[in-house]
């Protein structure tokens, strides 16, 4: 019975793989490619949930596919179906089955048919990944192409200014999430000397005698997962990147934004709750959280006079209450909630075109005109306080590109003033020293000794940083990144006997897609006159081909989990000691930044309106 | 026009920047349009080459488009070379040619709008569009909100500023950043001026920045400037005045760079004198490109326009001994009814179908049963004295809970998504595979109840209600009908059964629902106005004045009012009960007429529909129809005007075996009633706007979907229930979305007038604001003789010969010919039997 997961998670992988292959044009099979892999999914689904709660539903755990071994570490990958997979896939399948349908005729004869549906399928498959892990690395897996996948199904309209803007902005918020499952992950490595299984933290005995031990590691990681959630189910102070996604055709903003991606946050919630179950403190913070998103969102919801942002924050303030029930350990009623909610926003998003003829006919029978009612000034001082506020969204957008956009440019652009080739050879002297001293370490003075990989870490993420700021030459952005790879590489060597096998499996896929984008890069500067990151230049439209091959890289270079890259990473991770917390973090933003600094490169380059078609140009504003 | 360009008048500027802006109104009353009519006192050609030189609009195809056109035969070479002499000379015409087919051009254009505000990116570093708009945006939209938001703006004043500062006289928080332009605000420094003089400084740029401010976001300006010109296009209505954007706009833009910059920074003119070498309105450079794009529009159009005339003149139907009529059809000119009175005329050979702008005459507001407003029921620059109340209606207005806004509370949400919730996945997977209508669907018969009474007699003349006489008096009446009656060449031969059919149609998930509906009843169903017309015309009164008149309609003949739904080819008639005996029979086999024409009419329809194979049967296509109608999924459930391209006004005879497909507007006149051209004359001034306007509003939307469009609907977001945008921070489309024109040809409109040129000139001449039409050459216009036949060209103010040079094919049947092609179809004669 165990093996039938494999079907959920194969048949997308399969249907997205053959989607790929279909010639643009045709459009029968593209969409019948998708309706078949998502009907099939939901038929093998109820068929075996069927069997499944006859047998009283045990928890399934499939415990597969060693991906990389070495001593003392193991990367798998697992996966695990409970009750909270299963109604999580029975929503996911059945929202996706009649969208696919849906979108079958709805985007008949659009440009994008075929990426439209790719990108659905893409998507798919992250769901399912995420639903059905067993473990954090395979949730991770997961994790990761819900990020891209969105990114580029709110960036579907890629020569308009602000799908673009706003993909980026989502990506960016994603990340951050992502910070929260990469500390997350570190730390419970160390938790468990081992990559943990969901299936283990239901050994009551076994998670509380881990805990007890390091309340406070526990504490912080629960916190960590807290993040990622939050950031992923658009909770404060997260919030407005939601209303923000509804940039692409509306059935694609209906399932993920409307109801599947946005309650991925508290699938994770409810995944980890028997290893938070027992920290009170933490179970209070969650439903705080949950109680002022779903009063602020409430409120701004309630003045939001367009129907896509209205559903939008309708649905992140249910969301925060589901967040209360779930810190309450109400699994149940949570999971009812989710699904009762997710089908209400994917209709009434589906339906919202139709509010214009039916609310105006409403309006022609049933106005009475607006009574002003008398109230105290004071009230109605703090009534139009609360109005402005909701209006300005809480500045919930303008306080995270202050503190998000903006911080990182500007300390980015605090450490932009040498030119490129002083840059280089610093970095490269202080890169070939390293690796030097790294076996020759009498030459390090012994106050340096315990602090070099945190220097070196931090020289590293200066690195990104100025990638993230660079504004004229894409493949110095590029440069830089390879670089700090290197300079991960190299800190991680220092902290941590870190051997040559480790090494090669996380640099073969930073060289691999370094060189490719780095080729890619250079011809379309050969073809284009001008090709700089200061503003978006919608190559996409004239190179797609050589677009779909620098995402590819950039995606490599992320360390997406397409090159072995992506095992580096979680095996760099382990090398991180549990009291090293500064280095750790510094690690991951480096991590994190590189995939926002990429994701803008490929952005300005290829997205955007095209910079050669003046005439048919979208405005800005549109 | 341009003197005294470096003084900055606020009146001047603000008046130039109504007339340029979209002018589109909210979308319940979506009524098209030129869309470039600031630019109709020109010549078309130069017109259009001065909008893409200032507001960087493409305004014709693109040379390739063209030149794909031509590879794919729908550019005749024959034609390329009849043009292009008559327009460049013999001698030229070989280089012209030439050039047209192969000369590189770059046909890149930099605009003159937005250039000056450029310069605050440029030089501060600040993206002042993405820092303000999305603020602005949001408070417009709520000030504006119909109906979206559960809390509404709290304070609605005498206009857009009061109502701000009412609301932040009496708050702890603000709309702006910086107390400096907070206290502006509530000081009232609320003139244009002095705030332009702090942020540009030189008098001699204010007329542009305010134009490159507005046309950053030209969907909003345009919707304020309308709403201030007309406040009721809004049910719950506001006051705003474009003005009034503009200051807002003006501070926040202060608020945004003291906000970023402090109280230090320079005005733009510091940077202005050295990148700003041309004034927005300096008069555009001609370049050779412009000529070619001349020359390969009006060979496509005359590719087409040829054969039309061509088979006019071979239309050999000569109109017979008038005979009995076994009965006879009113419709609406619009283009899509042609195709209906097509397969009507086929499958009755002796009935008689007209055509006249779908409000039958009868001008009036419209109040239905329980409405608390009332609804214009005529073309939209008319204002009506009249008011016809629907009474003893039964019907219900059906709700539907899942659009309810308590969803959007936090506790009734919660109880809501976990009950309704799962219904809605229900009803969802319902209407995915088995598609039905809805409380959501607008559709045509909600209009009016089937069954309810109408109030169109006026008994009393001080019997008013809203200000509006209730009801006509006879003589009103007698006065609309013997002008429709005469204007379509109706006058003797009354069938005993007369049909007046009002068109609307049906759909779901359609913001521009209206758009779908009758435009000579200002985007509503036409079938109030055509069941007034029949009940008018069954009065014995009026038809004893009518007498009077000239007109002796016979006791037997009876007026029924129907409507036809053109998105799912469906009719209902209105009083049928009151038929009795032998007419009550005529009545029940002409709707098998009507019912079989309309399986026809769908099948031919879907020709153009990819999903619909257009060779199985017309009652298994018509089915499919009909779910597109009804389908949530369905962003195309009809294609409107879509090819539109012609206007035939004259009598039946003339086009009666001519397959135009589904391009031609067919106006009913018989010239030989009236012989000076006095029904011409109100005829021909409804034909140019609205027409005229439908034409030129598929037309732009076509050539540039972008800017002169409204893009592709699939991610339109509704806003306020005022317009639609591109997710939530986007300005307003106004325009056609790209389902609606991707089928369409611009191709200007083409009207053909059957009667003599000089009385058509003299006609025109009569009214200036419809000769400007088409001396300005925004539509074709040929006369066909009704003695000879001679076709005429109407070319820079005189009526010239014409010689079609086209060969016409002959088919059989109409089924043959659209089985075979998804395309656009020559013209063909048809050969009944």
């Amino acid at each position: 019975m165990d093996g039938i997961i494999h079907f959920f998670v194969f048949i997308p992988l399969v249907g997205f793989l053959i989607s790929l292959f279909i010639p643009e044009k045709k459009e029968f099979f593209i969409s019948a490619v998708a309706f078949t892999t998502s009907g099939l999914n939901f038929l093998v689904l109820v068929s075996l949930a069927f069997v499944w709660i006859l047998q009283g539903h045990p928890p399934l755990s499939l415990d597969e596919l060693v991906l990389y071994r070495a001593y003392g570490y193991l990367f798998t990958l697992n996966f695990y179906f409970d009750k909270i997979s299963c109604v999580y896939l029975f929503v996911g399948s059945l929202l996706t089955l009649m969208v696919t349908v849906y979108s079958r005729y709805y985007l008949h004869r659009e440009v994008g048919y075929k990426r439209f549906f790719n990108t659905i399928l893409f998507f798919y498959i992250g769901y399912s990944i995420t639903v059905l892990s067993g473990n954090f690395e395979t949730l991770f897996v997961g994790w990761e192409i819900l990020g891209i996948s969105s990114f580029l199904l709110i960036a579907f309209y890629r020569n308009r200014y602000l799908p673009v803007k706003n993909g980026i902005k989502v990506f960016s918020i994603y990340r951050i999430g992502d910070v929260g499952m990469l500390l997350a992950m570190w730390l419970s490595h160390y938790l468990w000397h081992e990559n943990i299984k969901f299936m283990q933290l239901n050994n009551y005995v076994e998670v509380n005698e881990h805990i007890q031990n390091h309340s406070l590691v526990g504490v912080f990681i629960s916190l960590m997962l807290l993040v990622a959630a939050a950031a992923k189910s658009a909770q404060l102070p997260f919030s407005s990147w939601l209303p923000r996604a509804m940039e692409g055709p509306t059935p694609s903003s209906a399932i993920f934004y409307g109801s599947l991606s946005v309650h991925i946050g508290v699938f994770l919630l409810l995944r980890t709750y028997p290893f938070w179950e027992h920290q009170y403190s933490v179970r209070v913070i969650i439903g705080l959280l949950g109680l002022c998103t779903s009063v602020v969102t409430m409120l701004i919801a309630r003045v939001q006079s367009s129907v896509k942002s209205q559903i939008a924050y309708a649905s992140a303030s249910q969301i925060g209450l589901i967040f209360i029930e779930v810190a309450l350990g109400f699994e149940n009623v949570a999971l009812f909630h989710f699904a009762g909610n997710a089908f209400l926003r994917t209709y009434q998003l589906l339906v919202s075109p139709s509010l214009v003829s039916y609310l105006i006919r409403e309006q022609f029978y049933e106005f009475t005109p607006r009574k002003h009612d008398e109230v105290p000034k004071w009230l109605g001082k703090i009534y139009n306080s609360v109005y402005l506020l909701s209006i300005k969204e809480f500045n919930l957008d303008r306080f995270l590109s202050r503190y998000l956009w903006d911080a990182l440019k500007s300390i980015g652009q605090k450490v932009n003033y040498f030119d490129y080739k002083l840059v280089i050879s610093v970095y490269g002297a202080v890169l070939l020293g390293g690796f030097y001293t790294l076996y020759h370490k009498q030459y390090i003075p012994g106050f340096l000794q315990n602090y070099m990989s945190l220097i070196i870490a931090v020289l590293g993420l200066i690195l990104v940083l100025k990638s993230f700021v660079e504004r004229k030459s894409p493949r110095m952005a590029w440069l830089y990144i390879i670089m700090n790879h290197c300079f991960i590489l190299l800190a991680v060597s220092y902290n941590d006997h870190f051997d040559m096998e480790h090494a090669m499996v996380y640099l073969s896929g930073v060289f691999a897609s370094g060189v490719v984008g780095y080729l890619s890069l250079n011809r379309l500067m050969k073809a284009e006159a001008k090709v700089d990151l200061n503003r978006f230049y919608g190559y996409a439209a004239k190179y797609k081909t050589l677009a779909f091959v620098f995402l590819v890289a950039c995606m490599g270079l992320a360390g997406f989990p397409i090159t072995p890259t992506f095992i580096g990473e979680d095996l760099i991770f382990s090398h991180i000691q549990q009291n090293q917390l500064l280095f750790a973090a510094s690690i991951s933003f480096s991590l994190i930044i590189d995939g926002i600094s990429l994701m803008r490169i490929y952005a300005r380059l290829f997205l955007g309106p095209y910079v050669h078609q003046t005439l048919e140009a979208p405005y800005r504003s549109s | 026009m341009e003197i005294n360009e470096s003084l900055f008048s606020e009146h001047h500027v603000l008046h130039k920047l109504k007339h340029y802006l979209p002018a589109q109104a909210p979308l319940k009353d979506f009524i098209h349009h030129n869309t470039l009519h600031a630019f109709q006192s020109e010549k078309f050609f130069y017109a259009l080459h001065r909008a893409t030189g200032i507001f960087g609009y493409k305004t014709l195809l693109s040379i390739n488009e063209y030149r794909e056109l031509f590879h794919q035969s729908k550019i005749s070479p024959d034609i390329i070379a009849k043009v292009v002499a008559e327009k460049k000379g013999d001698e030229e015409a070989g280089k012209w040619i030439e050039k047209m087919l192969h000369a590189n051009y770059r046909q890149q254009v930099t605009p003159r709008i937005g250039r000056l505000r450029s310069l605050w990116k440029r030089n501060y570093h600040i993206d002042m569009d993405a820092d303000i708009q999305p603020l602005l945006f949001r408070v417009l939209c709520n000030y504006l909100d119909q109906g979206i938001a559960m809390w509404q703006f709290p304070v609605i004043k005498e206009g857009l500023l009061e109502s701000i500062l009412a609301l932040e006289q009496n708050s702890y928080s603000s709309l702006f950043r910086t107390n400096e332009i907070k206290e502006m605000f509530l000081a009232g420094k609320w003139e244009i001026k002095p705030l332009l003089d702090l942020l540009v400084g030189d008098e001699s740029l204010y007329e542009q920045y305010l134009f490159d401010q507005q046309f950053a976001h030209p969907g909003w300006s345009g919707l304020v400037a309308i709403i201030e010109s007309n406040p009721q296009t809004l049910l719950d209505t506001r006051k705003i005045l474009l003005r009034e954007l503009i200051v807002f706009e003006l501070l926040l833009e202060l608020d945004a760079l003291n906000y970023h910059f402090g109280p230090v920074w320079a005005p733009l003119q510091k940077f202005a004198s050295s990148s700003l070498d041309e004034l927005l309105f300096q008069p555009v450079k001609h370049s050779e490109v412009n000529d070619v794009l001349a020359l390969w529009q009006e060979a496509f159009e005359w590719s087409y326009y040829d054969q039309v005339l061509a088979a006019l003149t071979l239309s050999d139907e000569q109109e017979k001994v008038k005979t009995q009529k076994s009965f006879q059809a009113m419709f609406c000119i619009d283009d899509r009814e042609a195709s209906l009175r097509r397969y009507i005329e086929k499958h009755d050979r002796d009935c008689e179908t007209f055509g006249t702008a779908g409000f039958y005459g009868v001008e009036f507001f419209y109040k239905p049963e329980h409405g608390k407003f009332v609804t214009k029921l005529c073309p939209a620059p008319v204002t009506p004295k009249y008011l016809i109340k629907e009474v003893d209606s039964s019907h219900k207005h059906n709700r539907d809970p899942h659009l309810t806004k308590y969803s959007h509370s936090l506790l009734t949400g919660w109880l809501i998504s976990q009950t309704l919730g799962f219904w809605s996945a229900f009803r969802l997977f319902l209407n995915i595979f088995k598609p039905s209508m809805g409380p959501a669907t607008a559709t045509s018969f909600r209009h009016m109840d089937q069954f309810a009474k109408l109030t169109i007699e006026c008994a009393d003349k001080n019997d008013k209600e809203d200000g509006l006489q209730i009801g006509f008096t006879i003589d009103e009446m007698v006065d609309r009908l013997e002008s429709v009656l005469k204007s379509i060449g109706l006058v003797d031969n009354f069938a005993s059964l007369i049909y007046t059919f009002g068109h609307g149609s049906s759909s779901v998930n359609n913001p521009h629902y209206s758009a779908y509906d009758c435009g000579a009843c200002s985007g509503r169903p036409g079938s109030v106005n055509s069941r007034v017309f029949c009940q008018m015309a069954n009065h014995t009164t009026v038809r004893e004045g009518l007498k009077g008149r000239g007109i002796f309609i016979p006791d037997t003949t009876r007026f029924v009012a129907g409507l036809h739904d053109t998105t799912r080819d469906e009719m209902v008639f209105y009083d049928e009960e009151l038929m009795t005996g032998e007419i009550a029979a005529a009545h029940q086999r002409n709707k098998k007429i009507f019912n079989d024409a309309l399986d026809e009419n769908a099948k031919e329809r879907s020709r153009r529909f990819e999903v619909i194979n257009t060779a199985s049967s017309a009652k298994k296509i018509h089915e499919h129809i009909k779910d597109r109608s009804v389908s949530l999924f369905e962003p195309r459930p009809e294609l409107n005007h879509a090819t539109n391209a012609l206007c035939v006004v004259g009598r039946r005879g003339l086009t009666r075996n001519i397959f135009l497909d589904r391009r031609v507007f067919l106006n009913s006149y018989d010239y030989s009633i009236d012989p000076e051209g006095k029904y011409l004359l109100p005829i021909l001034k409804a034909v140019a706007p609205v027409c005229g306007g439908i034409n030129l509003e598929y037309f732009f939307s076509r050539v540039d979907n972008q800017k002169l469009g409204a893009g592709t609907k699939l991610p339109h977001n509704v806003m306020g229930l005022i317009g639609v945008a591109n997710g939530i921070d986007g300005d307003l489309r106004p325009g056609l979305p790209s389902q609606m024109i991707e089928v369409h040809d611009p191709l200007r409109l083409l009207t053909i007038v059957e009667h003599f040129p000089d009385v058509i000139l003299t006609v025109l001449q009569n009214s200036p604001e419809t000769y400007e039409w088409f001396v300005n050459d925004w539509i074709h216009l040929a006369s066909i003789n009704p003695v000879n036949r001679e076709l005429r060209y109407f070319k820079n103010g005189s009526f010239v010969p014409y010689e079609p040079i086209s060969k016409i094919e002959v088919a059989d049947d109409e089924i043959s010919i659209i089985e075979n092609t998804e395309d656009n179809i020559a013209v063909h004669l048809i050969k009944h039997e």
